[in-house]
């Protein structure tokens, strides 16, 4: 361990007679000086996607290999490492036979010479990646993060989203993975289904040669975690439910269907790893029983817990009825800000979704919010995104035209960027 | 001969014990817990545990302050002090005691709402004063002199209680008391708590209020009626505290010709009833004293119960003392 969790609330606790509706914004940050995870405790897999379609153009076959190389240099001494090769079905390429092998000079050297070997053929199949993955990393006996990296520029056809399904079930909370889409041949939904149910991040690299650069900050950034395994425990009143607990910041994720019950009123939620210096939001939404007016509640109490149960930070969310409008009415901009991102990325989803279907007109009006939303809230980011796929007439009040031609590769970095938050005058 | 046991230890004492055998009590002065009432122990939901910050393990509910609702009977007089409906906090206090053969003492206390920890500084005030009361009524001071001597030491003890640089948010609060010895009453009192004398002749109030209103009303420049919805209607021109540049209370004293009840309260009781003959049409006839101060908070909560409200009803019984 060695990191200090805090948890710190934004809300207004004051609500009006009789409502229910608690909601609150859970800033977790995790301080100190820790040495990142010992190197022994550390595992990082590396899944590389070498079916056919990888052939063409023959550039991309090539910056995959060269991002996976750059990957395995970043590896630390020690961090135990393997390299799967998937297609339809998916195989260790390296160590040879079992297992994991430390990262030294020579293990590196080895396993770049097998990544320079690989060749292109078959098909895709990415449940079986991971189902290696999780049989590879079993053999793990380290305390520190299970990480992978899904490198992939196709769909998932050779087994059903049923499959897929059953496989991220099994094998969730036991790693994460980074997923990268390369090129525009890649279904961004699938990537983020795969992503979210492994706690990890989605991106496209439209061009292959930014591979290198992203790998090697992706390991960085998976080597840099201090902490494995941490969960966010909610502790909830008597007639209450968790309605929502969602990552707000610095991405989108929803943990509400990833509950487990962990005593009488209590569930946990997993955050996956953490690094020193790092700092997430989450936004809770509690329904409680009303009490009367004047009455203080504990709504919820949120510790953020070890696998060994130790409780490493917490943070209470309060709910007191007034009848005094100008403490009921008052809005906590922490709350009304991260709503405003989870729909600003639900409005570019649905609008992407309807364009592709062919209704022009619920596009427009949804890519058309999008973009009053990023106009309002400062995303200059998300806006030059939008912009290349509608026309801009006005961005205050979210007149839009969609353009008639838009490039794969700017469709999908939108759908895949629009998870992507901002936090409270973070800029 | 009537059996009395010891309300300290429960020890069997003579009506003519001055002290208790046993633990040594003074009995001839029986008076309300120093401090307030003791915490509740259980929730309102019936959970017992409570996390260190005071919330049920059951309901989440922030666990009863003792003070949201206190109860006290001595014999021949009770109160109850209750927080209301709408505020978070009971800022109330209320404290009495009796000298057995000499009389009665009775205080209550407004913290003022807008003052720091005032809950604080109405607890503060009316167990230092009914403490000089109670010495006074036993060693027949006069009273007038005795509740000056009171507001003083409340006032100081409250001044006691401020942060230094922060006199404007100084605790604070406001005071009434009566001392009943020897067939006469003493009202004393500084801000807008009040006392009324309820008799079966008729209802009448005995203070008048430390505040602005008032006082434009006493030189006419509001009516009565313009007053009470004036905004300025319960800023005080008086109260206790650092801040206070108190110079002492207003003070009444008449005899007590005929049985009759005293009641001191806060505006928590008397927004919702300000006329004495409001306060005389809802009053129980032929009830102890507590069952007269339940059903007047009753009367407020079932009003609205805006604040916190304090009732103390003191019996007079007319010609000999209490």
């Amino acid at each position: 361990m060695g990191l200090d969790f805090g948890v710190e609330v934004f809300q207004n606790e004051y609500l009006p007679e009789g409502e229910a509706r608690v909601d609150a914004i859970l800033t977790v940050s995790a301080t100190g000086t820790a040495a990142p995870v010992p190197v022994e405790g550390a595992a990082e897999v590396l899944i590389i996607d070498t079916s056919g379609s990888m052939r063409y153009p023959p550039t991309k076959l090539a910056a995959a290999k060269q991002a996976t190389e750059v990957a395995i240099d970043t590896l630390r001494d020690g961090v135990v490492f393997a390299v799967v090769q998937g297609t339809d079905e998916a195989e260790v390429v390296y160590p040879r036979g079992s297992g994991l092998v430390a990262a030294s000079p020579q293990t590196r050297a080895a396993a770049k010479q097998a990544v320079a070997r690989l060749r292109a053929d078959g098909g895709t199949a990415m449940g079986r990646w991971l189902l290696l993955a999780d049989r590879v990393l079993a053999t793990h006996t380290g305390s520190g993060p299970r990480h992978a990296i899904l490198l992939t520029d196709g769909q998932n056809q050779h087994e059903t989203p049923q499959q897929l399904g059953r496989t991220l079930d099994k094998v969730a909370g036991r790693f994460t993975v980074d997923c990268r889409g390369v090129g525009t041949d890649w279904e961004v939904s699938e990537l983020r289904r795969i992503s979210e149910a492994m706690l990890g991040t989605v991106d496209i690299v439209a061009d292959p040669a930014w591979l290198a650069e992203d790998f090697r900050a992706m390991t960085a950034a998976a080597m840099g975690k201090a902490v494995a395994d941490v969960s966010l425990r909610l502790w909830t009143p008597e007639g209450a439910e968790v309605v929502f607990l969602k990552q707000a910041a610095p991405g989108l994720l929803d943990l509400t269907g990833r509950r487990t019950e962990s005593g009488v009123r209590t569930g946990d939620y997993p955050t996956g790893a953490w690094a020193g210096g790092e700092s997430r939001d989450y936004h809770l939404c509690v329904r409680v029983k009303p009490a009367k007016v004047g009455d203080r509640m504990l709504a919820a109490r949120a510790s953020l817990v070890s696998p060994g149960g130790d409780v490493l930070g917490q943070g209470r969310v309060l709910a007191v009825w007034t009848d005094d409008t100008a403490l009921s009415t008052r809005i906590s901009p922490e709350v009304a800000h991260h709503t405003g991102q989870a729909e600003l990325a639900s409005a570019i989803q649905e609008g992407l979704e309807a364009r592709k279907a062919g209704d022009a007109e619920t596009a427009t009006a949804r890519l058309g919010r999008a973009v009053k939303l990023a106009h309002e809230s400062g995303r200059t980011d998300t806006a030059k995104l939008l912009a290349k796929v509608v026309e801009v007439q006005d961005p205050a009040t979210g007149t839009v035209r969609l353009r008639a031609r838009v490039a794969d590769a700017d469709e999908m970095t939108l759908d895949t960027r629009s998870t992507v938050t901002r936090r409270v005058g973070k800029g | 001969m009537s059996m009395e046991t010891c309300p300290e230890c429960a020890a069997a004492v003579s009506p003519q014990d001055r002290f208790c055998e046993q633990c040594g009590r003074n009995l001839r002065v029986q008076r309300t817990t120093v401090g307030g009432p003791e915490a509740a122990a259980r929730c309102a939901c019936g959970g017992e545990s409570f996390d260190a910050d005071g919330f049920c393990g059951s309901c989440g509910r922030a666990r009863p302050s003792a003070r949201d609702r206190v109860e006290f009977v001595l014999p021949g007089l009770a109160g109850v002090s209750d927080r209301g409906k709408r505020r978070q906090r009971n800022e109330d206090s209320m404290a009495f005691g009796r000298v057995r053969g000499r009389g009665v003492a009775a205080v209550v206390c407004d913290g003022v709402a807008s003052s720091e920890r005032a809950e604080q500084a109405s607890q503060v005030a009316v167990d230092t004063a009914v403490d000089v009361l109670l010495t006074a009524v036993q060693s027949g001071t006069d009273p007038e002199a005795a509740t000056r001597d009171a507001v003083l030491a409340a006032d100081a003890a409250v001044a006691r209680l401020a942060r230094p640089g922060a006199e404007e948010v100084a605790p604070s609060c406001t005071f009434v008391s009566a001392v009943v010895a020897d067939d006469t009453a003493t009202v004393g009192w500084v801000g807008d708590s009040r006392a009324y004398l309820v008799a079966e002749a008729g209802a009448a109030r005995l203070t008048t209020d430390d505040t602005w209103a008032a006082q434009l009303v006493a030189e006419g420049v509001l009516t009565e009626e313009e007053a009470l919805t004036d905004r300025r209607a319960h800023v005080l021109s008086r109260w206790l505290g650092a801040d206070s540049g108190l110079d002492g209370p207003q003070a009444v004293t008449f005899r007590v010709e005929t049985p009759g009840l005293l009641v001191l309260c806060s505006d928590g009781l008397w927004n919702y009833l300000p006329e004495p003959e409001d306060l005389l049409a809802v009053l129980p006839r032929g009830v102890p004293p507590i069952e007269v101060a339940r059903e007047l908070v009753e009367v407020a909560l079932k009003s609205g119960g805006h604040d916190n409200i304090t009732v103390v009803v003191v019996t007079l019984r007319g010609g000999h003392g209490a």
